[in-house]
Formats: C-alpha cells, sequence, structure tokens
C-alpha cells in the first residue's frame, strides 16, 4: 500500500527527485573523499614528512567540504519541495475524491474518519517522504559508496563488511517487523483517542448537563491508558534499533583493526589505508543510522498510507457519464419508474418499486413515518444517490445520462438538517447562485419569511454566519437554507421537511409566498403537517420504502388506511389537548 | 375534526441546539484568540514552551536522573572505545616502524576491551531508550489526560466561540505531532548530547592544542543552529495554524456534504481547499527547508574540522610532537564529534515542528477557565425544586444586552411553559438554570440556595435536560440511555425505556438494547434518538425538568410518543418547557411569555387570554391559522 501511494503520487515528482538523487549521490560522494584524502594525507604526507603535500590535499579537502555542502543543501532545497507537493498533492486528492463521493461513501466512512485520514494520516505518510527526500535518499547513496571506497582500498578488509551488513539488515529487519503490527493498533487506538475528545467536545452539553465528565474522564483515560500502551510496545522496539546499529558498526570496527593488523604485518595493506577504512566504517554508520531513523518511521506510516488508499480505492457509486445526453426539453418532468434502493448487505430495501411522475408547475408531497425512505427519495433528484433498481429520468432522460452539473444547476435542495458555511448572509444566499443581485437575495428572504430579522442584524446581509449557522437559531437557519434553495429560481425545488421546525403562522406565511414563487417550477415537499400536505396537487404515501399509496388529500383519506392514519393521529394529538 | 393543531405552539418554533450558542462576536469577546487563532497575548518564546515540556517531565525526574546516568555511562564506555581501538592502531604502526613486528598478543587482549566496551555502551544505550519511552509516554498520558481535563473546566462560551475543526485539531493532530517528536527526538537528544561532552573531554585528553582547534567550530555550529532555528519557528507555527484551518474547513465541507454537491458547488469548494492547502504547502515547505538546512550546515562546520584535523594533526605528526595513532583516534573522535552534533541537527526540525504543535496545545491549556466549583456542603435536604430567578442580567455581548433584571418564581411541581419569539432568549435561560453561562448581576436560587454557591456538578445532578440537540455517545443504545445514571440496573434501564415508548422501537431493532449507535447516529431515527435522549433524562430522575419541545424532522405518530413521553417525564417535577405545543402550554401552571430578554407577560392560559396582552394576540394568531389550515 505504502509503496503503490509514493509510487503514484511521486510520480509528477520524478525528475526533481531524480535531481534530488543526483545531488545528494554528489555530496555523498563529496563527503566520502575526505576520508580518501586523508589516508593519503596520513601516507604521503605525514609518514613521509611532505608538509607541503599536507597543505596541498588540505586545500583539495576544504574544496570537497564547499562542494559538499553547496550540494548538500540544493538536495535540500528540492528534498522539501518534493516532501511537501507530495503531502500537498494526496490533500488535494482526497478532498476531490471525498467531494465526488456520493452521500453512500461519505456514509460509510464517515466524516470524521474522513478528517483524520486527510489530516493525521497524510502528515504520517509526508513525514516520512520528508525524512526520505531530505536525509534518507543520501544514506543508501552513502553506504554504496563507503562500501565500493573501502573495496577500494582493500579487498581482504571487505569480509568484515560482508559479515556485518547483512546481519544489521536482518537484526534492523526484525526489529521494524515488530513494530508494524504495533503501530497498526496504535493508530486505531488515536482513532479512539480523537473519537472520544470529539464526542466531548460536540456533546457539551449533554456531558454537562448529566454531570458525567468523571465517567468521560474515566472512558478517556481508558482509551488513553490503550494508546500510551501500544505506544510504549512500539516506543521500546524503537530504542532498540539504535543500539543494535551502533554495536554492529563499533563492532565492525573492532573486526578491522584485528583484521588489519594481520594484513598489514603481511604487507598487504599500509596503515593509511586502515584509518581510512574506519573512516569509511563511521560515514556507513551515521548513515544507517540516519537510515533507520526512517525505518522506525515506516510502520505507521504503512498504516497511514493504507487508510489513504482505502479512500482514494473507493469509487463514487454516482458517475459523470462519459457522453452525457443533452435534454431536449425542460419541463421539470420528473419522472420515477420502479425506482429502488438497497444498501449492498442490507436485508430490507430503503425504497422498492416506486413509481410517479410530476412536471413543472405541480406541487408533490411525500408523506410517511421516520425511515421510511422519504429523504432517499429526494436525494435519488440531484444524484446524492443513484437508485439500485428502475430508473429516474427528467425530460425522458435517465439522470444517469445527463452531466450531472446540468442537474445540479436546475434542482434546489433544502435538506432536512439545515446546514450554512461560513461566510456571511449573503455569501450563502449566493451559495448556488453566485451572481445574484441584492434585489433577488431580497425577495427570497422575504418569500422565506426571513428579510425581518435579517434586516435587523447587524450588517444585514453582510453579517457574518459561522459554520454550521450555529450563531443564528434553528428556525432562523431553515428559513436562511430554504432562501438559499429560492434564490438560485431552479426547475425543481426539493423541501426534505424543511418547515417542521417552523411555527404555523410563519409555516402558512411561507407556503403562501412560496406558491406563486416557485408557479413554474415542480416542487417536492417531503412534509409531516396536514395542513402542508393538503395542499399538494399530489401525495405520495411512503411505508418501509414501498409506495402504499398516491393521489390528492381527498382519494387517500378514502383509499388508504396509512394516510387516513398519519392524519388521524395529528388530530389525535389535539385531542390530547 | 376539531380545529386545532394541537402541536403547534404559539409562538416560533425557532428554538434549536443553536441558540444556545452566542453570535462570533459575542463569543469572542469572552475568548482569548482573535479570529486567526493567534493568540491576541504576547507572543510566547520557543523556550517558554520547552520550560512547561520541562515541567511536564518533572513527576518522571527520578527515571529521568537514572537515564542520565545510564546515558552518561554509555557515554563514557562509547568514548573510550576509539580511544582503545586506537591503542590498537598504536600497536600496528609501532610494530612496523619499529621492525618488532606487531605484538598480537597485545594488540588482541586490547581489541577484546573495545569490544566490551562497545557492547556495554549498547547495552546501556538500549536501557536509556528503552526507559526514555515509557518517560515519553507517561509525558503525552498526562498531556492528552490534562486536555481532556480542560476540556471539562473550560466555560461554554469558550467551546461556542471556537472553530470546533481548529480545537479538535489541536487536541487530535498537534498532540499526536508533539507525542511523535518526542519519541523520536528525545531519547536520541539525549545521548547524543552526552556523546558531545564526553568525546570534547577525551579530545582534551590527546591533545590540547587539536582539541582547542577542533571544537572552534562548535560555536559556529550553535550559531548556526540558533539561526536557522529562529527563522524556521515562525514557519512551524504557520503550518501548524494552517493544519488547523485546513482542518475546519474540511470538517465544513464534508460536514455539508449534500449542500455543496446538490447546489454544484463542487468546483467552488475545491478551488477554496487549494488555497488553504497551497498555504499550507507553502509553511511546511518553509518550514522543513529552513529546518533542514541545519543538517548540511553542521555538516559542513563538521567537515571543516575534520580536514583542520587532519591537516594540523598531519603537521604535528610531522613535527613528532604527536604519534599517527593519536591521530587517529583524534580524526575518529572529530568524526564521531560531528555525528551526533549532525544527528541533533537533524532532529531540530522534528523538535521544532513538535514544539509549534506543543505551543497551540498550550495556548489551549491556558484558555481562561471557567470559576471554581465551590465545595458541596453536606446533608443540603433533599430538592423541592422552588426556582427563583431574582433580578437576573446577562448578556452574551456586553454591548448587547439581553435578559435584563429577570424575576420569576416556579413553585415545585409547577410547569413553567416559556414561549415567545426567537431571540427572545428562552434557551438563555436554559443557559443560565444549568450554570453553562455565568450571570452579569443577579442570583437564580433552587430551594433557597444561590445555584453560584453549589458544585455545579451538584446543581446538575438536580436537573435533567432533554435538548432538541439530540446528542447521544458511540455507544450500545443501553450505555446511552444508562448515561442518565451509571448505576442503574438493566431492570431499570428497562423500566425508563417502557415509560418513554423507546422499548417498542428496540425490540424492532435486530440487536435489540446492544445495538451500536455509530458516530453520526444514522443507524437510527431523528425521533428514535429523541425518545433516548427522553429515556436517559428519565433514568437520571432528576427533581427539575429543562424540557426544549421543538421536534423538527419527525413524523406526526412519532412526535405524538414523544410528547406522550415528555408528558410522563413531567409528573411530579417542575419543569421549565420551551413549548411548541398548545397542549403543554394550555396545561402549565405559568406561562412566561418573553420577548427581547424580557419577560412581558406572566400568568395561566385563562389569565393570559383574558387579559388580552401579547399571549392572547399570539394565541389567536395560531387559532386563526390552524383553523383556516385544516379542512
Amino acid at each position: 500500500m505504502l509503496i503503490r501511494l509514493l509510487r503514484t503520487s511521486l510520480r509528477p515528482y520524478r525528475r526533481t527527485l531524480g535531481l534530488v538523487v543526483v545531488l545528494q549521490a554528489i555530496q555523498t560522494i563529496a563527503t566520502l573523499a575526505l576520508p580518501t584524502l586523508n589516508a593519503n594525507l596520513i601516507d604521503k604526507g605525514v609518514l613521509q614528512h611532505n608538509e607541503g603535500y599536507i597543505r596541498s590535499s588540505g586545500a583539495v579537502m576544504i574544496v570537497f567540504t564547499l562542494l559538499q555542502v553547496g550540494f548538500s543543501t540544493a538536495a535540500v532545497y528540492y528534498g522539501s519541495k518534493v516532501a511537501m507537493g507530495f503531502g500537498r498533492d494526496i490533500r488535494s486528492g482526497l478532498f476531490h475524491q471525498v467531494t465526488d463521493f456520493s452521500a453512500r461513501e461519505v456514509g460509510a466512512f464517515g466524516a470524521p474518519s474522513l478528517i483524520t485520514r486527510i489530516t493525521n494520516d497524510v502528515q504520517q505518510v509526508q513525514l516520512l517522504v520528508v525524512m526520505a527526500c531530505t536525509m534518507a535518499i543520501g544514506a543508501p547513496i552513502a553506504v554504496i559508496a563507503g562500501m565500493a571506497a573501502a573495496l577500494h582500498e582493500d579487498v581482504g578488509l571487505s569480509a568484515v563488511l560482508g559479515v556485518c551488513v547483512p546481519l544489521l539488515a536482518i537484526a534492523v529487519g526484525i526489529i521494524v517487523a515488530r513494530m508494524i503490527p504495533a503501530s497498526r493498533v496504535m493508530q486505531t487506538r488515536i482513532d479512539e483517542i480523537n473519537r472520544v475528545l470529539r464526542e466531548q467536545i460536540t456533546g457539551i452539553r449533554v456531558v454537562r448537563a448529566f454531570v458525567r465528565e468523571p465517567q468521560e474522564t474515566a472512558r478517556f483515560a481508558k482509551a488513553n491508558e490503550g494508546l500510551t500502551q501500544t505506544s510504549l510496545i512500539a516506543g521500546r522496539l524503537q530504542a532498540a534499533i539504535y543500539p543494535t546499529v551502533t554495536l554492529a558498526i563499533n563492532g565492525a570496527s573492532v573486526a578491522v583493526v584485528w583484521l588489519g593488523g594481520s594484513r598489514i604485518a603481511s604487507g598487504d595493506i599500509q596503515v593509511g589505508t586502515l584509518i581510512a577504512y574506519l573512516s569509511y566504517l563511521v560515514v556507513i554508520l551515521t548513515s544507517v543510522v540516519m537510515a533507520t531513523f526512517m525505518f522506525s518511521m515506516i510502520p505507521r506510516a504503512a498504516v497511514s498510507a493504507q487508510r489513504i488508499q482505502e479512500v482514494l480505492d473507493t469509487e463514487s457509486t454516482v458517475r459523470a457519464p462519459a457522453r452525457p445526453v443533452a435534454r431536449t426539453s425542460t419541463n421539470a418532468q420528473l419522472e420515477f419508474a420502479a425506482v429502488g434502493f438497497h444498501y449492498p448487505g442490507a436485508d430490507h430495501p430503503v425504497l422498492h418499486d416506486i413509481n410517479f411522475a410530476t412536471r413543472a408547475g405541480q406541487t408533490t408531497a411525500i408523506v410517511g413515518s421516520t425511515g421510511a425512505g422519504k429523504t432517499t427519495l429526494v436525494h435519488l433528484v440531484p444524484r446524492l444517490f443513484d437508485p439500485t433498481s428502475g430508473s429516474v429520468s427528467l425530460d425522458g432522460v435517465d439522470l444517469r445520462d445527463l452531466d450531472p452539473a446540468s442537474i445540479w444547476s436546475v434542482v434546489s435542495l433544502v435538506p432536512q438538517r439545515p446546514y450554512l458555511f461560513s461566510g456571511t448572509i449573503a455569501s450563502n444566499l449566493q451559495y448556488g447562485k453566485p451572481d445574484a443581485t441584492e434585489a433577488e437575495m431580497w425577495e427570497a428572504l422575504e418569500v422565506a419569511q426571513a428579510a425581518d430579522f435579517v434586516r435587523r442584524l447587524p450588517g444585514v446581509l453582510e453579517a457574518p454566519i459561522e459554520q454550521g449557522g450555529t450563531n443564528v437559531s434553528g428556525g432562523q437557519r431553515q428559513r436562511l437554507s430554504i432562501a438559499r434553495a429560492l434564490v438560485r429560481k431552479p426547475e425543481i425545488y426539493l423541501f426534505d421537511d424543511s418547515f417542521s421546525a417552523l411555527d404555523l403562522t410563519t409555516d402558512a406565511r411561507l407556503r403562501a409566498a412560496l406558491k406563486p414563487y416557485t408557479a413554474d417550477a415542480a416542487v417536492l415537499i417531503v412534509a409531516q403537517r396536514v395542513s402542508t400536505i393538503i395542499t399538494a396537487d399530489h401525495i405520495l404515501v411512503l411505508e418501509d420504502g414501498e409506495m402504499v399509496g398516491q393521489g390528492t388529500h381527498e382519494d387517500l383519506l378514502m383509499t388508504c388506511p396509512t394516510y387516513a392514519e398519519i392524519v388521524q393521529s395529528q388530530i389525535g394529538a389535539q385531542e390530547v389537548a | 375534526m376539531t380545529s386545532l393543531e394541537d402541536r403547534q405552539s404559539a409562538q416560533d418554533a425557532d428554538q434549536p441546539t443553536s441558540a444556545l450558542v452566542p453570535t462570533t462576536s459575542q463569543a469572542r469577546t469572552g475568548g482569548r484568540w482573535n479570529s486567526a487563532g493567534i493568540p491576541a497575548e504576547k507572543s510566547k518564546d520557543f523556550g517558554h514552551a520547552v520550560r512547561r515540556l520541562i515541567k511536564l517531565f518533572l513527576p518522571d525526574r527520578h527515571i529521568l536522573a537514572f537515564v542520565a546516568l545510564i546515558s552518561v555511562l554509555s557515554a563514557v564506555l562509547n568514548v573510550f572505545g576509539p580511544k582503545v581501538l586506537g591503542h590498537g592502531t598504536n600497536l600496528i604502526v609501532d610494530g612496523v616502524t619499529s621492525g618488532h613486528g606487531i605484538p598480537f598478543g597485545r594488540l588482541h587482549v586490547v581489541l577484546i576491551q573495545a569490544i566490551v566496551l562497545y557492547g556495554g555502551s549498547a547495552l546501556l544505550l538500549w536501557l536509556s531508550g528503552y526507559l526514555v519511552a515509557g518517560v515519553v509516554q507517561r509525558l503525552m498520558r498526562r498531556l492528552r489526560a490534562q486536555v481532556e481535563d480542560k476540556i471539562n473546566d473550560l466555560p461554554l462560551r469558550y467551546v461556542d466561540g471556537h472553530s470546533k475543526g481548529d480545537l479538535l485539531s489541536r487536541v487530535t493532530n498537534d498532540i499526536d505531532n508533539v507525542a511523535q517528536s518526542l519519541q523520536q527526538t528525545l531519547s536520541q537528544m539525549l545521548s547524543s548530547l552526552l556523546l558531545l561532552v564526553g568525546v570534547a573531554i577525551m579530545m582534551f585528553t590527546i591533545s590540547p592544542l587539536l582539541a582547542a582547534v577542533a571544537l572552534t567550530t562548535v560555536p559556529l555550529s550553535v550559531y548556526a543552529m540558533r539561526a536557522i532555528a529562529a527563522r524556521a519557528r515562525p514557519k512551524f507555527m504557520a503550518q501548524w495554524r494552517d493544519t488547523g484551518d485546513l482542518n475546519s474547513q474540511i470538517e465544513e465541507s464534508f460536514t455539508g456534504h449534500a449542500i455543496v454537491k446538490s447546489f454544484g458547488r463542487q468546483h467552488e469548494v475545491e478551488a477554496r481547499f487549494r488555497e488553504k492547502n497551497d498555504d499550507l504547502y507553502d509553511a511546511s515547505f518553509g518550514a522543513q527547508f529552513m529546518s533542514s538546512l541545519m543538517q548540511p550546515a553542521v555538516m559542513f562546520l563538521g567537515n571543516v574540522q575534520y580536514v583542520i584535523v587532519a591537516v594540523v594533526g598531519g603537521m604535528r605528526v610531522a613535527s613528532g610532537s604527536i604519534s599517527v595513532g593519536d591521530v587517529q583516534a583524534f580524526i575518529q573522535y572529530s568524526r564521531t564529534f560531528s555525528m551526533p552534533l549532525t544527528q541533533v541537527a537533524s532532529q531540530m526540525n522534528i523538535f521544532q515542528s513538535g514544539i509549534a504543535s506543543l505551543e497551540r496545545v498550550l495556548e489551549f491549556l491556558d484558555a481562561e477557565e471557567q470559576s471554581p466549583d465551590v465545595a458541596g456542603e453536606p446533608g443540603r435536604p433533599a430538592t423541592r425544586g422552588r426556582v427563583e430567578f431574582d433580578d437576573v442580567t446577562f448578556s452574551y455581548d456586553p454591548e448587547r444586552p439581553l435578559i435584563e433584571s429577570l424575576s420569576l418564581v416556579a413553585e415545585p411541581g409547577q410547569t413553567i411553559a416559556i414561549v415567545g419569539p426567537t431571540g427572545a432568549g428562552k434557551t438563555t435561560l436554559v443557559n443560565l438554570i444549568m450554570r453553562f453561562y455565568e450571570l452579569n448581576s443577579g442570583r437564580i436560587t433552587i430551594d433557597g440556595d444561590d445555584i453560584s454557591t453549589m458544585p455545579r456538578s451538584e446543581l446538575r445532578s438536580k436537573i435533567g435536560m432533554v435538548l432538541q440537540d439530540t446528542w447521544l455517545f458511540g455507544g450500545s443504545i443501553r450505555d446511552n440511555i444508562a448515561y442518565g445514571n451509571p448505576d442503574a440496573t438493566d431492570e431499570e434501564i428497562l423500566a425508563a425505556a417502557r415509560a418513554t415508548y423507546v422499548d417498542r422501537f428496540v425490540h424492532s431493532l435486530p440487536e435489540g438494547y446492544s445495538t451500536l449507535i455509530n458516530e453520526e447516529g444514522d443507524n437510527i431515527s431523528a425521533g428514535q434518538k429523541q425518545l433516548l435522549t427522553i429515556a436517559r433524562a428519565f433514568l437520571a430522575d432528576p427533581a427539575m425538568l429543562i424540557l426544549d419541545e421543538a421536534t423538527s424532522s419527525v413524523d406526526t405518530r412519532t412526535e405524538v410518543l414523544i410528547q406522550e413521553a415528555m408528558n410522563a417525564l413531567r409528573v411530579g417535577r417542575t419543569s421549565f418547557v420551551i413549548a411548541h405545543r398548545l397542549s403543554t402550554i394550555r396545561g402549565a401552571d405559568v406561562i412566561l411569555v418573553m420577548e427581547a430578554g424580557r419577560i412581558v407577560e406572566q400568568g395561566s392560559h385563562r389569565e393570559l387570554l383574558a387579559a388580552g396582552g401579547a399571549y392572547a394576540r399570539l394565541y389567536n394568531s395560531q387559532f386563526a391559522n390552524a383553523v383556516s389550515d385544516l379542512p
């Protein structure tokens, strides 16, 4: 997963990455040249008492040092660019993917999990790439070049490396392999911590009202302890990596002197060679330490990469057609033909065999108890979902054959839970029609019965709105959400139980004003109140996803027991009074 | 058929979760951050955060002292290694140059000493790493616990007034970043620093002159590191601030997903995201590049030092004042010296990033807390439930007075219906009774005791609350009901569920009371959630109640159940009801008609109708409407 994610996401950076490798290679070689030069300095300068040689090779060494710093700075520059660009691209890709999702996929992952994935998980993988690009790319180069240089100095001594390097690789490999399962558990424990904290913040009033702070603290403490224990396992394993590496390399140094003594005695090598060899070992040590530092990050990054890839690999169930068909007429003739919807794996369909049609100028009310499938039905129109059987068509064209943008531009949804975006009243009203004039906005506000309170707000249309619209009351939020839909003057309105948070007076006034405003449009209203329902041209009655009746109020009272029961229940409620 | 729709209230049904929430400007006057989330107070320095970090380590100081001891030992062993190895090289060189041959016996003894030294050093290093991992994880556990405690101590004003996305980013992303950076840097930083000291000492013992020459680069390295760190710091701060901002934006876009899609705003939302994402990229690139410069800079100085040692050492060998073995040892030391230095440098960026996050966490931890709780008075008699508001004044924003000189009395067992238009202050009354917000002046008493003189927990446990915001936590249905009383038996839970019509729908769920409610609570309907919150309050069995009747998005049959459940709940309890139903209003002992923070009328249904005031107007308009709306 990690490798796949890295491969695909780093592809646009392969040139820069190549450049980083070259720069790192050059700076590594410059660093590695120093011991060789130093060996010469000792063998030819010091041992032969040649001060001129000492000075001149000192100067050459300084040049190499300058080269090293120049190239490594450039490597760091491009390396940071790649790493941060990589993170940005993945975030962008994830965000795009999620905005592309249908409501179904968002629901399946859950918004909070998606948010963690796009921030925290990306951070993990990015950190790995940062390490790789700015330091670790140099490490294998340094190891290889160091070994090459060491071999060049003396092949005989390299038996030491031949033993030490594989031994080291195996030891580090074992530790990292044991860290991976711990990291996987750790990431889920972090999710758990985040979930508890999220609940405590979003549910703060309930927690306090029920004086559940001690229990919440205990719940958190449990999650906290879980994370601590797992992190400890991972952390203690990680702590073993560095000593293992130092021991291996220091052991190698000792072995080199041991073996080197015999080889010097037999005249195979000179003393300078031995000293250079030891310096190479230190270079290799330093690089391996850098690399192991990165290795210790791999387990967590791998788990995060998997979580990212899961999102990237999830295709939206609602896809735009390859060759969209254009509508030939614009009568807003919406037709549901044998429409069914069910979640994969669920035994019961959410909707089953829904058939009805509506057109411009007609109001269709949808009634039924909670969980009857009303919201799902409404969400099929802007293609937040696609039906799993049957078809929804607009002016004779299956919605799936239309360009989604062309559907969205003619449909306005007022959702059950009104949601406003941070900005101003105006920016929210212009959400569906960025070029809406002030006059248009006021007209919509008037119809939505929101003009009065907006006028009283400091700043009026420019009054600030907080994320979610939490700084206006629920009823105000609902009316602004309705006004937002009205501003667009679409062909089809979808009111998903949008009036029930309003009191009867406002509800009645709003519906009275709405009628002329939406006269040319097709209107679908999910409603509870009989007063709202009876004025509709057409009423659909849903029960457990089935359509158990359709017609006018009078027809349905006679023919549909479920409908009669719904009407009766409201009257029953009055009798309670 | 009667001509009255009972479920309507005589007023704007506008009361919401949200009216509980003050507006931006209101909240911010109380908060300590401006809109960008930047602390409004003096910007705290890096040192401050580090000092706080050190303080956090205090509980484990004994272990840390032990770790320091081990690290010193390990460093000493590690430092003697090259010295011994150098001794071995000297034996070889002497043997070769003197022509006596290499004394292999002595050489091997020396080398075995070296390997023992290195082995011991590695073992100690591992032990200290092991212990440090424990210290770091315990520290993180403490820090996370402090953050959680802080949530409990914050005034609601703070929580209401800050972006949830940024808040959550602080308590999750930032905390995690602190943990990670400490875990990765701390143990190595310690051993690296000790190694530096040890190596410096050894260099002096071999050749004070060479050591002095070699160490001239140290102040330079430190200076370079500080200069770079100072430039990287603001960028790291920006990086984590931008992460918080981006988090807010993602939170908003994902939560409003359906609207974004159906209004065809995907492109605009993505464009806005890209803008913030690019900001984050710029900040993190700057931070990364700046701090990554540290390693080449320090490495450069290390190499310069290496060259100087080689040249000066070479000259001194040539002049006969130092042995080749010593130069070899020295060169190895100077490499060993630059290694921890480079390591410290390369870890500085992780450490700095962690400190930047820590500062954001500390900012959160330092936020002003609600006034401390007073100690409880034991042996208070059982609550009867007489609630009195005495000349209460309150506003979220000092510039916009809301509730002024409000007085009212609720006798034990009475139902008080609160009606009035949006913004009249109905939900604010809830905030005040529950002490979610504190009064500006006046007092509220329960059975004669000022609520500000009792512990919040004592006050709140007397009051049951059912809000329109049906907050449930991720857990089973049983656990969610038991939230009202953790000690409840299964029978009590079942009884509460029966009394509030929860039992019926639970039976239709495949897993009954063990059905897990997911994070979004999507697997049960809005009405069912509402019933659960009523069952929760029922089980808590409080002396007083606060009920928000607004039940939007619930079908009429479920709503009847909800209403009956609420009626069952009210029996024998002083109840404040934000009333939306005529039945409640007419049955109430006292109706409070609120307008603009004041009670404009107060009395029973009949009295108020007879008075012909604001209530009568409201009632008649509703009545008239209801008539015309029904067939």
